[in-house]
């Protein structure tokens, strides 16, 4: 079964759907933007109360109703990380060929791989985006204690150790596991459910609900902070500010919060909680020239790529320094600096506006969610996604600080791109409700 | 939702469009605004520039023998900036090199260490980021083998490589007119503007004789290649290319032949006079010259096997090489070694004579001594001789008829400038002809280093005496030794232009020195007619297609201000000296009949030394073709040991007395060729002989 092209078609199969006349019928007010004004679709499919007596139980039916669910997707949101997911996968290809060439591999590998994760990823995506938004209050323990486990194992030896870092969990079969782009969900997830639910005559969350936020945040933040890795515990944090500050609550008690955040920085960096090299990193991002060779070398390496890329790039698979291993990371953490020489300012421009289109319609689902965890959850993507991307894309242009974090959806990754689409799912599934009800 | 949300999640949407306005704007900044800069930083980053050495060209004798032949070899060379970043310093990895290139481990390290304070030779004098060539001789075998082992010798490298090899036998060497090639300094290539050759790490530059007298012509123009390489420096491809263009072959006029004689008979003589009691006789210097002023032979001795150049010299070499021992035999005595002429000199005298308005016939008497100037001056020849021509006084060398000449000039002379106060005082009469015959000067040669003798002028005499009177005036004594006399002599009247040293000059002694070359283009200018050549080692430089790209001729420096008929009274008086005068016990047996050859002896006397031994000649002595010149100091006689040396000369060019002739019937050949293959044909009548 293909999804319809275009309305006429869709209007073509209602017509001659022998189900078109027991649509619910709703105000036509409040009929959703966008779409065919009657009948778009089988409403008693919604979760909730006022399950209508028409659940179809046939296969066809069913089929017939998930379709109609997937009608509801936000599309523009889906075609955005879709282009991104392909200029990436091309970008990866490329910045892998040649040493994959070299070392006698199959050249394709990686964009095998790659492809193979957008794959599952997209499942992934349906699959979490036909969920009631609301279930996810049920699986979000579930999901919590997952990623924190995770976290607990990668600490353990059965967590390998990649620049210094225990981040990954080796399963057999040459797969990888990260459990921290889950814990970047869960996170989410689990403070908006707190922060969402507010008490029966209370129009904003407690202090209370504030705290019990962020002790059920640091958990995760923690374990991230032993793995460590200074990129997540970073963006947690960011986002998890950008939960408590959404959420509504007081801003005195925000103003509260921020002292008491910034005197917990100050006793990091005097405590040295911050590993060596991870200073080293900040440090060199303040005077890359200091050390060329060291840690400033992937930085300055990846501005020179960017820089050289010029207006219309090099042309894919043509970029002299990709194609020379020069930028460390080149297919993961620095794949922009693949888009800034191969594709030029043109491409760049493209990758940054695809991903200001996922964090409009991320914000735009916030906006227009009819609950606070709703709001929180789409939110609490938008700012992950918008953080991610900006410290990614700022340490390969020289102005954000080296950190683990990949480009969303262009990065190569298999957790990353799985988290991030799980997270689109998440969004389409609060669109979806919305879509129904608003 | 509730009312604060909602306001805060519009500051969310203005704090998100921020960053992506940030960042967009960033890379606009990088990419358009300052794009071309990081460009070219990229281009250096992945483009490396590699020279390309060209293949220097040969030098080659007069019928296209290599001198220096250059070919190209395997050669496995270590970076040291990627071998020592191994965690032991690349210790054992040179010492597995040096098993498989069967060296000892501690020369290897030698090789590879950097010359700087304190190291002694060998040790490598060039950059340390280039690759230093520990093996200049590889079989293709080991080159493999070393090529195959890349994973475990990182940064070893076999490479095609040119170097240059001396084909000839040790004792034909010509080494100090080749002179040597060596790595160039950084400040040679500022000077020269020369591209270094990153590729072989060996920029060799010729530092002496003909390899730098013609270095630019010889190095050719070196090829580029740019390449791109990955992050750990491995090349990836090509991108550009120009092909070096191989330097011109040197044809010079030495027959290596003539050259082979020559350097055996001198040596010879030395040894001879070492036999005969006079061990101070350790030098010397001959010289085979065409009358048109083309060197056919160049001999200085000692001397050494130039093969010693290649590969790097050892410490022991060097130092035996340059060392002050007073041996040096780097130095080319043929142009650098300056020597008193003693009676050879005595040409100039006669034709200053004649110019000074004496008559050829004379006569002149010949007493066995005379004094001038309250000082006695002997002859050789104790007895009276009588009155004789001036003839009869070259063939018998009376030196008593010229001390009388030269002091009846020095009367007449301009006296009152005798006490030289200035540098521009006048030239004594005999001194400006002796001048004019190219003494006292540099010849023009084209060999880098050059002595110009002494002719004792006025002028000369000023400097002298200001540069020594402070010294003199230390050492002399009245009453010590004699040469604390002369010392005192000097200091009191060193400036004066005394009888003494004029009739002293006369028969080429006291402040007269002269170079070998000097005295063998004189006299080719006697023997010729009086065209004074600055003389010529390379005759053509033709370039790697077969082109001839110059002709070098010799230049005329100079007319030699004697009548043709002075010229020929002195030739014939020369050729006396070979039948009945004093170079006639040396040419006992000689086939004249054959070869009539005309010369002069000189046996100079040096105070403190034994005489300097001079013999100079030409032949044949109708339309003489070539001058030989023979001069070792310290020896004793010019009769007893330059002469039979010279007559080993001529008897190997023109095939005589059992010799076979280098150069059948005196005829020079014409140019070798070259085909564009690179084979040298040898020009018509000159197949090449094997030696």
């Amino acid at each position: 079964m293909s999804f319809p092209r275009n309305s006429s078609s869709l209007r073509d199969r209602r017509r001659a759907s022998p189900y078109r006349g027991l649509a619910p019928v709703r105000p036509a007010g409040l009929r959703p933007r966008g779409l065919p004004p009657a009948g778009s679709g089988p409403a008693g499919l919604r979760g909730g109360a006022g399950r209508p007596a028409w659940p179809p139980r046939s296969l066809p039916r069913r089929i017939l109703a998930s379709c109609a669910r997937l009608r509801k997707l936000d599309w523009i949101l889906l075609a955005a990380v879709l282009a991104l997911g392909l200029v990436g996968t091309l970008l990866v290809w490329s910045a892998t060929q040649p040493s994959l060439l070299q070392a006698g591999a199959d050249p394709r590998a990686y964009l095998k791989k790659q492809l193979l994760n957008i794959g599952l990823g997209l499942i992934l995506m349906l699959a979490v985006s036909t969920l009631d938004y609301r279930q996810l209050r049920l699986l979000a323990p579930i999901g919590y204690g997952l990623s924190c486990l995770g976290l607990v194992v990668v600490l353990t030896p059965l967590g390998s150790v990649v620049n210094g870092a225990h981040s990954w969990i080796s399963l057999p079969g040459g797969f990888q596991l990260e459990p921290s782009e889950y814990a970047k969900l869960s996170i989410v997830v689990v403070a908006a459910m707190i922060l969402g639910e507010l008490r029966p005559g209370d129009d904003r969350p407690r202090m209370r609900a504030v705290m019990a936020a962020v002790a059920c945040s640091a958990v995760p933040l923690i374990l991230v902070v032993l793995q460590p890795d200074l990129g997540v515990t970073i963006l947690m944090m960011t986002m998890l500010a950008g939960l408590v500050v959404l959420s509504g609550i007081r801003l005195r008690w925000l103003a509260a919060l921020a002292a008491a955040g910034g005197a917990g920085a100050v006793a990091a960096v005097n405590l040295h909680l911050l590993k060596s090299y991870q200073l080293s990193r900040l440090t060199s991002f303040m005077n890359p020239s200091a050390d060329p060779r060291g840690t400033g070398y992937s930085a300055a390496q990846s501005k020179i790529a960017i820089g050289s890329g010029g207006l219309l790039g090099h042309g894919l698979f043509h970029g002299p320094l990709t194609a020379g291993n020069f930028v460390p990371e080149q297919h993961t953490d620095f794949i922009f600096s693949v888009a800034g020489e191969e594709l030029g300012f043109a491409g760049a421009a493209v990758i940054i506006a695809l991903l200001a289109v996922v964090f409009l319609r991320a914000l735009r689902i916030a906006a227009q969610a009819d609950d606070q965890f709703g709001m929180l959850v789409a939110a609490g993507i938008a700012i992950w996604f918008a953080v991610q991307s900006f410290v990614n894309i700022g340490m390969t242009i020289g102005i954000m600080p080296v950190t683990g974090l990949p480009l969303p959806f262009v990065s190569y990754g298999g957790s990353a791109m799985f988290a991030d689409m799980i997270a689109i799912g998440m969004l389409q599934a609060v669109h979806r409700h919305l879509s129904i009800f608003s | 939702m509730i009312p604060a949300s909602r306001r805060r999640l519009a500051v969310l949407h203005v704090i998100v469009a921020a960053l992506l306005i940030g960042l967009g704007g960033r890379v606009w900044y990088l990419q358009v605004r300052t794009g071309t800069a990081y460009a070219s930083l990229a281009r250096q980053d992945q483009v490396r520039q590699v020279v390309v050495p060209p293949v220097r060209g040969q030098i080659l004798d007069d019928v296209g023998r290599p001198l220096v032949r250059n070919r190209s070899s395997l050669v496995v060379s270590v970076n040291m900036a990627a071998v020592s970043r191994q965690p032991d310093g690349g210790a054992a990895e040179l010492s597995k090199l040096a098993r498989l290139l069967g060296m000892r481990a501690a020369a290897m390290r030698a090789k590879v260490r950097l010359c700087t304070a304190g190291v002694p030779q060998p040790c490598w004098a060039g950059s340390p980021y280039q690759p230093i060539p520990v093996d200049e001789h590889v079989s293709d075998r080991l080159a493999v083998q070393v090529l195959e082992s890349h994973s475990q010798l990182p940064g070893v490298t076999a490479q095609v490589q040119p170097v240059v090899s001396y084909p000839g036998p040790a004792s034909t060497a010509a080494a100090q007119v080749l002179g040597y090639l060596q790595p160039i300094t950084a400040q040679e290539v500022k000077q020269r503007h020369l591209t270094v050759t990153g590729f072989s790490g060996v920029d060799l530059v010729g530092q002496s004789g003909l390899e730098a007298q013609y270095d630019q012509q010889l190095r050719g123009t070196p090829g580029s290649r740019e390449v791109s390489v990955n992050a750990v420096g491995n090349v990836i491809g090509t991108i550009r290319q120009a092909s070096p263009k191989a330097g011109d072959t040197l044809v010079t006029s030495i027959n290596s032949a003539v050259q082979q004689d020559t350097e055996r008979a001198l040596a010879g003589a030395i040894h001879r006079a070492q036999a005969a009691g006079n061990p101070g006789a350790t030098s010397g210097a001959a010289v085979v010259m065409s009358t048109t002023g083309r060197v056919i032979a160049m001999a200085s001795y000692p001397t050494y096997n130039p093969a010693i150049w290649t590969g790097g010299i050892t410490r022991r070499e060097f130092r035996r090489l340059f060392g002050s021992s007073g041996s040096e035999p780097v130095l080319n005595r043929a142009t650098q070694g300056e020597y008193a002429p003693g009676s050879t000199w005595k040409v100039t005298s006669t034709a200053a004579a004649v110019a000074a308005g004496y008559s050829l016939a004379g006569p002149y008497a010949c007493p066995g001594s005379v004094s001038i100037g309250g000082r006695v001056f002997n002859n050789d020849t104790p007895s009276n001789s009588g009155a004789m021509s001036l003839h009869q006084a070259l063939v018998v060398s009376c030196d008593t008829v010229f001390y009388e000449l030269a002091y009846d000039i020095w009367l007449k002379d301009h006296r009152n400038a005798d006490t030289v106060t200035s540098p521009h005082a006048r030239v004594q009469e005999m001194q400006k002809m002796e001048l004019a015959w190219g003494f006292g000067r540099d010849t023009g040669i084209d060999l880098p280093e050059e002595s110009t003798g002494t002719v004792p002028t006025r002028a000369w005499l000023y400097d002298f005496y200001r540069q020594y009177k402070s010294f003199w005036c230390k050492n002399g004594r009245a009453g010590g030794t004699y040469l604390q006399q002369i010392e005192y002599d000097d200091c009191q009247s060193g400036n004066v232009w005394t009888p003494g040293q004029a009739v002293n000059a006369a028969i080429g002694q006291g402040y007269v020195t002269v170079t070998p070359l000097q005295l063998a283009r004189a006299y080719a200018a006697l023997a010729n007619g009086g065209t004074l050549y600055s003389p010529r080692i390379g005759e053509a430089l033709i370039s790697p297609a077969g082109h001839v790209v110059r002709r070098i001729t010799p230049p005329v420096a100079g007319h030699l201000p004697v009548s043709r008929r002075v010229l020929a009274y002195i030739r014939g008086a020369l050729a006396d000296v070979i039948t009945q005068g004093t170079g006639a016990p040396a040419f006992g047996g000689f086939p004249l009949g054959k070869l009539q050859i005309a010369g002069k002896t000189g046996t100079a006397q040096v105070v403190g030394k034994v005489a300097t031994s001079v013999f100079a000649s030409f032949a044949p002595v109708r339309h003489p073709k070539y001058v030989v010149v023979v001069m070792v100091p310290d020896s004793g006689f010019g009769a007893d040991f330059s002469a039979p040396a010279v007559r080993q000369i001529w008897d190997g060019i023109y095939g005589l007395e059992g010799h076979k002739a280098a150069l059948p019937g005196g005829r020079l050949p014409g140019l070798p060729k070259i085909t564009p293959t690179g084979n040298v044909v040898a020009p018509a009548g000159f197949a090449r002989r094997k030696s």
